[in-house]
C-alpha cells in the first residue's frame, strides 16, 4: 500500500474491463436488433443464448462433429427456432399492446428455460474450449486469451452486421421496414419477412454469444439469465442504437472489471447499475437513443 | 360527358365505402383514373382523400366496393403486392427514410424489381451485382438526372430543404417504374418557384413517360392548370367529377367550398367559388 499507486494493475484491470466489453455488447446487438427492427424488447434473448449453447454441445461433444459443423448447425438450428417463435408468437401479437408483447417474451423465455431443463437436465457441463487460452502480455500487464479472442470474435460479428445494414439490399430494406413500415411497406418491402429476418439475425448473434460464454465459464441453465445483466447496457446505450451498444457495452465491462478488481466480487453486480441508473437520471433517452422512445 | 371518358381506365375506384366505427370516411366513391392522363381529387380537409388514396394503396380495406388495377380486382392484395405491380405513391407529410442519404432513398423504390434474398450480398460477383449496376445505372439516367437532383445524391435527406424533400419522394415513386402514381399533394407548402418545377416535372412525368397520374391537391391552380379530370370529394362522397371547367362550374362543388348552404346560384358565391377555384 504505502508503496505507492499500482498503475500495472489498473492497467490491467481497465484492458480485461474493455475486452469483456465486446461480448457484451454483441448480447446488446442481439436486443437492439429486435427493438430496432419490430419495436419489442425480447426478454428471451438470454435463453437464446442458452439454446445457441445447448445445440452446440450436444452436436459438438455428444455427437462428436467437428467444431465447424457443430457450429454450422447451431446457427441454422437457431435461425429456424427464431423463425418459427416469431410467426407462431409475434406475428400473432403485431398491433397488441407493447405490455402484451412483453409478457409473451418473457413467457417464451420460460419456456424456453422450461424445455431446456426437461431434454438436458440441470446439470453444470464441461463445454471444449474454443477460444485459444494463451494468455496475451504486453508491456508487464496479463490478459487471459479466452478474454481478447472473445473480443475479436464480438467485434467481427457486429462490423460484419454494420457492413450489412449499410450496403447490402436486404440490409438497407430492414433499416427502412424498421424506421418506417407503413412507407416500406408501399415500396413494395415485404415488412413481415424483413421482421422474421430481424428475429433470425438476433437468435443467431444470441446463439453465437451463448456458446463463447459456456465455453469460458460453463454450460447450465442459468446461462439464461446472462443476458438480463445486459439489460443495463442496452439501456445506458439507447435501445435502439447499436452505436449506444458498443460503446455502452465497453462502459460496463470496464466498470465491472474495476470494481471487481477494487472492491470485490459482490459488489461487482451492483455498482454497474448504479451508475446506470445516474446516467439515466441524466439522460433517460440513453446515452445514443431515439429521445423521444417509449419507456417502460 | 367528354371525350376522356371513352379512354382505357388503368386504375377503378368501384363503389368503395370506409368507415373507422361509427365515422364514414368514404361513402360509395367511384372514380377512374385514365391510362396516361391526370387526375386530380380535390375537396375540403376531412373529405376524405387521404383515406382514398390509402385504401387504393392498400392499408385500409373497404367494407364495400372494389379496387381495380388493370381490370384486376386488387382489393385484397396487399401494399407491398401492389407496389410490385406498379402503383407508386408519395405522403402528405414527406415519409423519407431520415436516417438515409438521397441515393439510398431513392433506390429502395427499385427494391420491389430486385430479385431479393438475404445472403445476395455474399455473393457480390454475380447476377445480382449486375442487376443492382444496371438499375442504379437506370436509376442515374431516368430519375436522379431527370428530376435534377444530382448534386445531393450523397447527402443525408434530413439536411434537405422541404421543397427538395418532395422532389426526393418523388424520385423514389419513380424509381419504382410505376404505371400509376399517387402524389398526395405534391406542392403542399412549397414557394411558386419550388411549386413550378413541381408542376413541370409531373407533367413531364405524364407526357414522356405516359405515366398515369393520379393527385390529391390544394393549389387550385395547379389542378386547373395540369389535370385532364377533377372528382370533388366532399364528406366521402364523389359530389361531382368533369374536366376542370366542368367542376368549376358545377353548384355541387361551389356549396362544398363555400359552404354555402342551399344557396348555390347566388351571383356573389358564383363569383367567389370562382375566384377560389381559379
Amino acid at each position: 500500500m504505502s508503496a505507492g499507486f499500482d498503475w500495472i494493475a489498473l492497467t490491467e484491470f481497465a484492458a480485461i474491463g474493455l475486452l469483456s466489453g465486446g461480448l457484451l455488447a454483441l448480447i446488446a446487438l442481439g436486443f437492439v436488433l429486435i427493438y430496432k427492427g419490430t419495436g419489442v424488447i425480447n426478454f428471451a434473448m438470454g435463453e437464446f443464448m442458452m439454446l445457441g449453447a445447448y445445440f452446440f454441445y450436444t452436436a459438438n461433444v455428444l455427437w462428436g462433429l467437428p467444431t465447424w459443423l457443430a457450429l454450422a448447425l447451431t446457427l441454422a438450428a437457431v435461425a429456424l427456432a427464431a423463425a418459427l417463435i416469431e410467426r407462431a408468437l409475434l406475428r400473432p401479437l403485431s398491433g397488441q399492446p407493447v405490455i402484451s408483447v412483453l409478457m409473451a417474451t418473457i413467457g417464451l423465455a420460460s419456456a424456453l428455460h422450461g424445455g431446456v431443463d426437461a431434454i438436458w437436465g440441470g446439470n453444470n457441463y464441461e463445454m471444449p474450449a474454443l477460444l485459444p487460452r494463451k494468455p496475451f502480455t504486453p508491456g508487464d500487464i496479463l490478459i487471459p486469451g479466452q478474454i481478447v479472442w472473445s473480443f475479436a470474435l464480438a467485434a467481427v460479428v457486429i462490423a460484419a452486421f454494420t457492413l450489412y445494414f449499410r450496403f447490402s439490399k436486404t440490409g438497407i430494406a430492414m433499416r427502412a421496414a424498421a424506421s418506417d413500415p407503413l412507407t416500406a411497406y408501399v415500396l413494395g418491402i415485404d415488412v413481415r419477412r424483413t421482421q422474421a429476418l430481424t428475429w433470425i439475425f438476433a437468435g443467431m448473434v444470441g446463439a453465437v454469444a451463448g456458446i463463447v460464454v459456456a465455453s469460458m465459464t460453463s454450460l447450465s441453465p442459468a446461462l439464461g439469465g446472462a443476458a438480463l445483466g445486459v439489460l443495463a447496457v442496452i439501456i445506458l446505450g439507447g435501445l435502439d442504437s447499436i452505436a449506444g451498444a458498443i460503446v455502452a457495452g465497453l462502459i460496463v465491462g470496464l466498470i465491472e472489471s474495476l470494481t471487481a478488481g477494487y472492491l470485490g466480487g459482490k459488489v461487482r453486480d451492483i455498482v454497474p447499475y448504479a451508475i446506470v441508473l445516474v446516467i439515466l437520471l441524466i439522460r433517460p433517452y440513453g446515452l445514443f437513443g431515439t429521445r423521444q422512445i417509449e419507456r417502460l | 360527358m367528354n371525350q376522356a371518358h371513352e379512354q382505357a381506365t388503368l386504375l377503378q375506384v368501384e363503389g368503395v365505402s370506409l368507415a373507422f366505427g361509427g365515422i364514414k370516411a368514404l361513402r360509395g366513391v367511384s372514380l377512374s383514373a385514365r391510362e396516361g392522363g391526370i387526375t386530380a381529387v380535390i375537396g375540403p380537409n376531412g373529405a376524405g382523400k387521404t383515406s382514398l388514396f390509402n385504401t387504393i394503396s392498400g392499408f385500409y380495406k373497404p367494407q364495400e366496393g372494389r379496387i381495380r388495377f388493370e381490370g384486376r380486382d386488387i382489393t385484397r392484395e396487399p401494399p407491398a403486392r401492389r407496389a410490385a405491380m406498379g402503383l407508386a405513391r408519395t405522403f402528405q407529410n414527406v415519409a423519407l427514410f431520415r436516417g438515409m442519404t438521397v441515393l439510398d432513398n431513392i433506390k429502395l423504390g427499385g427494391h420491389s424489381r430486385l430479385a431479393t434474398n438475404p445472403l445476395s450480398a455474399l455473393w457480390y460477383l454475380g447476377a445480382p451485382r449486375r442487376e443492382e449496376e444496371a438499375l442504379r445505372s437506370e436509376i442515374e439516367r431516368e430519375v436522379i438526372d431527370f428530376l435534377e437532383i444530382d448534386h445531393i445524391r450523397h447527402q443525408g435527406v434530413a439536411s434537405l430543404p422541404y421543397g427538395m424533400q418532395k422532389r426526393v419522394e418523388l424520385a423514389r415513386a419513380l424509381a419504382m417504374r410505376p404505371k400509376v402514381l399517387m402524389l398526395d399533394e405534391p406542392v403542399a407548402g412549397m414557394n411558386r418557384e419550388e411549386t413550378e418545377d413541381m408542376a413541370r416535372f409531373i407533367l413531364d412525368i405524364q407526357e414522356e413517360r405516359g405515366i398515369t397520374v393520379l393527385l390529391i391537391e390544394h393549389d387550385m391552380g395547379l389542378v386547373m392548370d395540369i389535370a385532364n379530370h377533377v372528382a370533388v370529394l366532399n364528406f366521402g362522397e364523389v359530389i361531382g367529377q368533369g374536366t376542370p371547367a366542368e367542376v368549376r362550374a358545377n353548384p355541387e362543388v361551389v356549396r362544398a367550398y363555400l359552404g354555402v348552404a342551399g344557396a348555390p346560384s347566388s351571383g356573389a358565391a358564383a363569383g367567389a367559388t370562382a375566384e377560389v377555384l381559379s
